[in-house]
């Protein structure tokens, strides 16, 4: 009870020095002194560490089943493990908004210590704008989602118990994504400090490129988690769905990996100025138009939960006041146009030019695959459900021009390629590989196509990839390290999600026990069912024996599981993965009788899905430690 | 100089545009605020009320079944709710104004509270309710399938939960409730 208070108190009491930190900000910006006073530097540390505070208070209170608390009377439960009561704090919306803010101050301390090269006008005015949003969401906090609101009487249990959200992946993947989300804060405000500042040139470019690659890295990793939960805990048998909720996270990646590549540019040839401005704009009010879209609870989509409008109401006006502010800047600030810095077609710029193209391109189908079923309903009163074709029929056919782009774009110089040779030498790879491959458009089906060229351009991909690899280790070339891995991630990624998409099996029939089921190499055999008295349901458990041509023996055991409070069945996948594929079954029963209606699939590549993010990830890293 | 003007009036209007988007989408999310209903899982709309048994507030160790409970061919409202918790004071007028209506019978599920709280609490504000039920360790609303307190479920006459409402009801759901119920009746 009294831990809440004081955690409330402290929130309150960052707000004051956020307030304090406004003013201090504007007198050492006028003052003609070099340095940024000492002050700025003590209070931003005092608003991290009563954030911080407040934080520990939160999570303590949800270790101690404070019930005293309305959060956590509702979100956690005596009987919930250690682990999970603590991962309870931040998997509802007040706990999860004081992450954010944890996270936004966290952030706004550490780029204060680490652009200590920096302008100091610049800096000030970073900090500024990312005060300004720190304050938006205490506000919000303190107003509406107050994590400390206390409960009289105090009850005796509390009310979470939903079983699906106990789970590890889950547990870490809200965090590591709003790391994500609001290291582009950062970006975002420092784009605006500069625009202001006339700032936008090589060095801000250099300084600000860490952060970019932060964001980038979080948000991959938190959007690879999330995927992994659907996957492997919520059963829904794919990596991929298209669900709004997904599709929001992804859209502030597209554009964050617009912008990494776009930094670089302006970083190597002072140049695209505006463009990576706009980029970093949109990059953190995607982000936070994320977190509206999720939290307001307006979209149609599985993951999101009742919210309160008044919630909904605060985050589009503070999104629009963004939004609308960081327009006007730009109107206002807009660097010149300088002289033109000329480049030919045959350039690395051209190909950092064309990556934009294409990823503001998804950006758009992402988009209004997104936010046009919202924009209908309001319209036409109609509810439709954009489902993954539209998004397939957008995106994949562009994948094959991207990937070619993408395996010859880095080898192009700076400026001009003045010799050729190397993009005839590619493309000659090209054939190559494409005659080498073409047996294979004969042997599998038509509506395979379009998958096996995709399939054909990331090997193309990754084998221009290695042959970099090859010149960095062997021949010693300079070459940057991180991007051939990150990169190498992507082909991955694509390789094993065209292989995923060729190559899966998927058999839906119905076996009573002792039959057996023959398609392609393999047999599957529906050896016995057994039952199972737990303390809450009952189950019957499925052994099911998968043999292929060799003999080889994979034992599955799904379950029906029958609970009797309240009366309901639920149906566990059993999965068994190697390096290759995952072998994943359902079975069901059939209206009380012999017959189980059994869903077979076997998913090719899965396990290298997740890897190539963590590569991709693991890439970013490597330049972030580099410094 | 006219070069430049007509510069400045394309990067105005581009701006304009940009501006009038922006404004587009933001009334749409607007929009969308208020017409947006409360996630319920589809799953427990159209199904039949769960089998569960629940102590009597008035009689110690009495027990009811579901079929004791709803043991009429009418409209049922079940009703989770606890003394200690805010917004069911904030539903409870409505409560009592659909107490007053003949078509319906009105449960409540007493959650996690002690008795001499309730009673103090149904005293003060008026007792809506046909039948008060005890939950004492919150198994039976967990069965139920509620989110927390208030819940409050509209179960037609063949015991299917025909609306679920969680939270506090409002004036909104108070009309909706009585559109079901009346509709019914006139045919």
């Amino acid at each position: 009870m009294i831990l809440g208070q004081i955690g409330f108190l402290l929130l309150v009491s960052s707000l004051i020095f956020s307030i304090y930190l406004i003013y201090l900000i504007y007198f050492n910006y006028k003052s003609v002194s070099d340095i940024i006073s000492i002050k700025i530097y003590t209070f931003t540390f005092l608003q991290l560490i009563t954030i911080l505070f407040s934080f520990f208070f939160l999570i303590f209170s949800f270790v101690n089943s404070d019930f005293s608390l309305v959060s956590v009377y509702q979100n956690s439960h005596t009987t919930k493990p250690l682990f999970y009561k603590i991962s309870g704090t931040w998997g509802n919306h007040e706990g999860s908004l004081l992450l954010w803010l944890l996270v936004l101050s966290l952030f706004s301390f550490f780029f204060l210590i680490q652009s200590r090269n920096d302008l100091k006008k610049y800096r000030l005015l970073t900090i500024l704008f990312q005060n300004l949003i720190i304050i938006g969401f205490l506000v919000f906090i303190i107003k509406t989602s107050n994590p400390f609101l206390s409960l009289y009487p105090v009850p005796l249990e509390g009310l979470g118990l939903n079983p699906i959200l106990q789970d590890p992946a889950l547990a870490i993947h809200p965090p590591i994504l709003y790391l994500g989300y609001v290291g582009s804060s950062i970006v975002f405000s420092s784009a605006l400090a500069a625009m202001i500042e006339k700032y936008v040139n090589k060095i801000w470019a250099s300084s600000i490129k860490i952060w970019i690659m932060i964001s980038w890295i979080f948000l991959t990793i938190g959007i690879m988690l999330g995927s992994f939960w659907a996957y492997y805990e919520l059963g829904w048998g794919g990596f991929w769905f298209w669900d709004p909720v997904e599709n929001v996270s992804l859209m502030p990646w597209l554009t964050l990996t617009a912008l990494l590549h776009s930094i670089i540019i302006l970083e190597k040839r002072e140049t695209f100025h505006s463009w990576t401005l706009i980029l970093a704009i949109i990059s953190f009010t995607l982000s936070m138009n994320g977190t509206f879209l999720v939290r307001s609870g307006i979209l149609n989509s599985i993951h999101t939960f009742a919210n309160d409008p008044a919630r909904g109401l605060y985050i589009l006006i503070f999104l629009s006041i963004l939004a609308f502010f960081s327009l006007i800047i730009f109107y206002l600030f807009q660097p010149e146009k300088k002289e033109t810095t000329r480049f030919f077609l045959f350039s690395r710029e051209t190909s950092i030019l064309i990556n934009n193209w294409f990823m503001i391109f998804f950006l758009v189908v992402v988009l209004i695959g997104t936010i046009y079923p919202l924009i209908l309903e309001i319209l036409n009163n109609s509810k439709i459900s954009v489902g993954p074709p539209f998004f397939n029929i957008l995106i994949i056919p562009f994948l094959i021009p991207f990937l070619i782009f993408m395996s010859i774009g880095p080898r192009m110089n700076w400026i001009n390629t003045e010799n050729k040779s190397i993009i005839k030498k590619k493309l000659l790879h090209l054939l190559v590989i494409i005659i080498i491959f073409s047996p294979m458009f004969f042997y599998f089906d038509k509506k395979n196509i379009l998958s096996l060229s995709i399939f054909i351009l990331g090997i193309f991909l990754l084998l221009s990839l290695l042959n970099e690899l090859k010149e960095f280790f062997i021949k010693s070339k300079i070459r940057n390290i991180s991007k051939i891995i990150s990169h190498l991630g992507f082909a991955i990624l694509i390789i094993s999600i065209s292989l995923n998409n060729i190559f899966s099996i998927e058999i839906d029939t119905n076996l009573k026990v002792g039959d057996s089921y023959k398609f392609k190499k393999y047999e599957l055999v529906f050896q016995n069912i057994s039952g199972k008295v737990e303390k809450n349901y009952n189950s019957v458990i499925g052994k099911f024996i998968l043999k292929d041509i060799k003999n080889d023996i994979i034992y599955l055991n799904p379950e029906i599981r029958i609970y009797e409070n309240p009366p309901m069945i639920t149906s566990e996948a059993s999965i068994k993965n190697n390096f290759f594929y995952d072998n994943y079954i359902t079975m069901s029963n059939i209206q009380g009788g012999e017959y189980y209606n059994i869903r077979f699939q076997k998913k090719f590549m899965m396990l290298w899905i997740w890897i190539s993010a963590l590569v991709m990830a693991f890439g970013g890293l490597l330049r972030v430690f580099k410094k | 100089m006219f070069l430049k003007s007509r510069e400045n009036i394309i990067r105005f209007l581009f701006f304009l545009v940009i501006f009038l988007l922006l404004f587009f989408l933001g009334s749409i999310f607007f929009k969308s605020l208020n017409t947006t209903k409360i996630f319920v899982p589809d799953k427990l709309i159209g199904r039949s009320l769960p089998d569960f048994t629940a102590e009597s507030f008035d009689d110690k160790n009495k027990y009811f079944t579901k079929n004791e409970i709803f043991n009429e061919k009418k409209y049922y409202l079940l009703n989770i709710w606890a003394s200690w918790c805010g917004p069911c004071r904030e539903e409870h007028p409505i409560l009592i104004k659909l107490s007053n209506d003949h078509n319906l019978e009105l449960v409540g599920l007493n959650f996690k509270d002690k008795k001499e709280n309730a009673l103090k609490f149904l005293n003060k504000s008026g007792n809506p309710y046909n039948k008060v039920l005890i939950d004492n360790n919150g198994s039976v609303s967990i069965s139920l399938g509620a989110y927390g307190v208030p819940e409050t479920f509209l179960i037609n006459e063949k015991k299917i939960i025909e609306l679920k409402f969680v939270g506090p009801l409002k004036n909104s759901d108070y009309k909706k409730i009585l559109k079901k119920i009346n509709y019914k009746n006139e045919n």
